[in-house]
């Protein structure tokens, strides 16, 4: 992009946040951060630039879209071309708790990690815990995110109260349930199309104790870990599974099979957990740290470190909804070439052995993958393009680089084959064609943003990519 | 501690009036805007602070907002034990080279005003018989550098004055605190790209309370930047004519 279109891009606004103690002719200075690329999680750069302020109000006055923390992995946090993106993690207030409801209002780029921090010590809890918690309200709003709980308590969005958001036109409106519930509808899994999400109400759950009791097992194969996640289910409200995609034959998609609840208060200890120390992977490691045999090795120490027999004991809360997120940056471990993750829900109710097919042509294709996730899911959110669906929901990460495409596209095959499909927060590389015969949803969620977005002022390079927007 | 702060909207002071609040500490909020300043108080009420936290306006523009807001601090509060000032102007050295109306405006926010309100301050305390001052310089104040000089020059003054404040009253039972901040990553510091050795408002936070309970007379954040000042400070002029440091 030439220098002289982005500084036309640029906003310049008169930050009323910028200085504490300003008057109201503020200085008119460019907040405009200075790298000219922003990426997702999966650390593949795009053109483009973000606004930071503690003013969210502010700083989506004209932005194409607002993003959190950045943890979605592809393009769905990155502004479509011409445009900048809001970026809401300094607005991160607390406005309201209910004691009596549970109800949380808040700024929408509150994280889940602080929310945790104050919350599991007063026995709340956010009534949906995804695998990191290094997101805000607003991503688990537009992501309409699920977590370890999805068979029992579905979504994010399930819970949700009301949300304020500034509409592409800059009015800004409460949506719910009652009040244009379509908006409310189009915007929980919306990925930030339909407007900014600027606040939050959602409604937390009671917990016995902030520990969690845990049991785990080893799972033969992919086969018996469909069974094993269904028989779980009507046992324990937590579930998810850890496999081994590398393994072959009979073996394949071996690994851990983790379970738990919320743990009573006598079999927990008297305080309450204290936040996790956290190492961080300091810089960008090479490309070739990750490869074939690192990969194999790891996920056999991984599931035979695991005892033979079931293993149960009462865990921190952060190791077991977030055991990633201890390490910081851990994304840089997959090197410069970047990497993303391909996650789909198959309908395995309805055809069987889905979840093998998928793995076969992981498998057979030459996927090279760790710390692959299998979940089952419960029915589908109210979201008009919430991702999950009754079945079972595979996540795999993947290094980027040559071949790539080629493995998505196949894998993306594979989905729509088994009529399933995939979540649009991890997706990097998907065909628009191949989306678009996934979501027969679509037409309807477009057709919505139309009205609520007629000038088409909101968009994301994603929505560009897979919706075609633009064109 | 019965606090009234200045400046608890953003940044630095935001972390800093969370963490009173999430231990138990009365606060106050002055601000010149009333609509962040209730938005901040119901996040540091749900974060645990002790009782109600009030709020006043108060601009470091507007000198005649300083009494009665510290009055009115101090009514709600029953009386203050400690006053915080994060508050402050921020532009870079080419944007108050190329408009003198925003450099006056700069020096006499940072400086004169942010004296005066300190001088109201130590009135309040004293009277009560004592109390801590905790104020927000920088180290951009501890040696004149190229890409700071109109603002460091203001934060010298003020580093200055709050060093005599110390020699002065410290018999008397008032404690001050100058907080001297490197490159901290906050909604001011936005638009810059971080050096090494960046903090964050939250970690600049925890070390300042740790100050501001023991009554730490100076305080850089994050510790990193004591030595590096040290060393800047000891660079011969020659040098620092040619660094763009």
């Amino acid at each position: 992009m030439e220098p002289g279109s982005e500084a036309q891009a640029s906003p310049s606004i008169a930050l009323p946040g910028l200085l504490a103690a300003g008057s109201k002719h503020a200085a008119t200075i460019h907040t405009v951060a200075d790298q000219e690329t922003l990426s997702g999680w999966g650390l593949i750069e795009r053109p483009g630039r973000e606004v930071r302020s503690e003013d969210l109000a502010a700083i989506t006055v004209g932005a194409g879209l607002t993003r959190g923390l950045g943890r979605s992995y592809g393009d769905s946090s990155l502004p479509a071309a011409g445009t900048w993106v809001a970026a809401s993690p300094l607005a991160d207030r607390l406005l309201a708790f209910d004691q009596q409801s549970g109800i949380l209002h808040a700024e929408a780029g509150l994280s889940l990690r602080e929310i945790n921090r104050l919350f599991w010590p007063r026995l709340w809890t956010s009534p949906v815990l995804p695998g990191t918690q290094d997101i805000t309200l607003g991503g688990m709003v537009a992501a309409d995110v699920h977590g370890k709980n999805h068979h029992v308590d579905g979504t994010f969005g399930r819970h949700l109260e009301w949300l304020l958001i500034r509409l592409a036109d800059g009015e800004i409106v409460t949506t719910s349930r009652e009040r244009d519930p379509d908006l409310f509808r189009a915007t929980v899994g919306g990925m930030g199309l339909t407007g900014h999400i600027l606040e939050v109400a959602v409604r937390l759950q009671p917990i016995p104790s902030p520990w969690i009791r845990a049991e785990s097992e080893r799972i033969a194969g992919v086969d018996e870990f469909v069974s094993a996640l269904r028989e779980a289910a009507t046992d324990w409200p937590f579930t998810v599974g850890w496999f081994d995609a590398l393994a072959t034959g009979t073996k394949l998609g071996r690994g851990i099979l983790m379970k738990g609840r919320w743990a009573q208060p006598a079999e927990a200890p008297v305080e309450p957990p204290s936040p996790k120390m956290r190492l961080a992977v300091p810089f960008t490691l090479p490309n070739w740290t990750l490869n074939r045999l690192s990969m194999w090795a790891f996920n056999k120490l991984y599931f035979h470190l695991h005892p033979r027999g079931v293993k149960t004991g009462i865990v921190h809360p952060e190791s077991f909804f977030h055991p990633l997120d201890v390490i910081r940056h851990w994304n840089r471990i997959y090197g410069r070439r970047g990497f993303t993750q391909h996650q789909c829900v198959l309908p395995e109710g309805e055809r069987p052995g889905a979840a093998r097919r998928l793995l076969e042509e992981l498998t057979a294709r030459g996927g090279l993958s760790c710390l692959c996730v299998i979940k089952d899911c419960g029915e589908q959110g109210e979201g008009l393009l919430s991702f999950p669906r009754p079945g079972i929901t595979i996540a795999i990460d993947l290094p980027a680089g040559p071949g790539i495409q080629e493995l998505i596209d196949g894998l993306n095959r594979r989905v729509l084959a088994e009529g399933g499909r995939i979540y649009l927060a991890k997706d990097t590389f998907a065909r628009a064609e191949d989306f678009q015969a996934m979501e027969p949803r679509l037409a309807e969620f477009e057709q919505l943003r139309r009205r609520w977005d007629p000038a088409g002022r909101l968009s994301s390079a994603q929505a560009v990519r897979l919706f075609g927007d633009g064109a | 501690m019965r606090v009234a702060f200045l400046g608890a909207t953003r940044g630095m002071g935001r972390a800093l009036a969370r963490l009173l609040a999430e231990r138990g500490d009365a606060l106050h909020l002055l601000g010149r805007n009333s609509d962040k300043l209730a938005r901040s108080a119901a996040d540091l009420e749900v974060r645990g602070a002790a009782g109600e936290v009030g709020t006043t306006e108060c601009d470091l523009e507007r000198p005649e907002t300083f009494e009665a807001a510290l009055t009115a601090a101090a009514e709600q509060l029953g009386g203050l034990e400690a006053v915080v000032v994060t508050a402050a102007l921020f532009a870079t050295q080419e944007e108050l080279e190329a408009d003198l109306d925003l450099t006056r405006r700069l020096l006499q926010v940072n400086f004169s005003r942010t004296v005066e309100f300190c001088e109201r301050a130590r009135h309040h305390l004293l009277a009560a018989g004592g109390g801590k001052l905790c104020v927000f310089a920088s180290v951009a104040g501890d040696r004149g550098r190229k890409p700071m000089v109109l603002y460091g020059a203001a934060k010298a003054g003020l580093a200055a004055y709050l060093e005599g404040l110390d020699h002065r009253f410290h018999a008397a039972g008032l404690e001050v605190i100058c907080v001297k901040p490197g490159f901290v990553r906050t909604g001011m510091t936005a638009g810059l790209t971080p050096p090494p050795f960046a903090g964050e408002p939250e970690a600049v936070a925890r070390r300042v309370l740790k100050a501001l309970d023991r009554g730490t007379p100076v305080v850089y954040v994050p510790a990193v930047w004591r030595g590096i000042m040290l060393a800047i400070r000891l660079l011969p002029r020659a040098v620092m004519r040619r660094i763009g440091f």
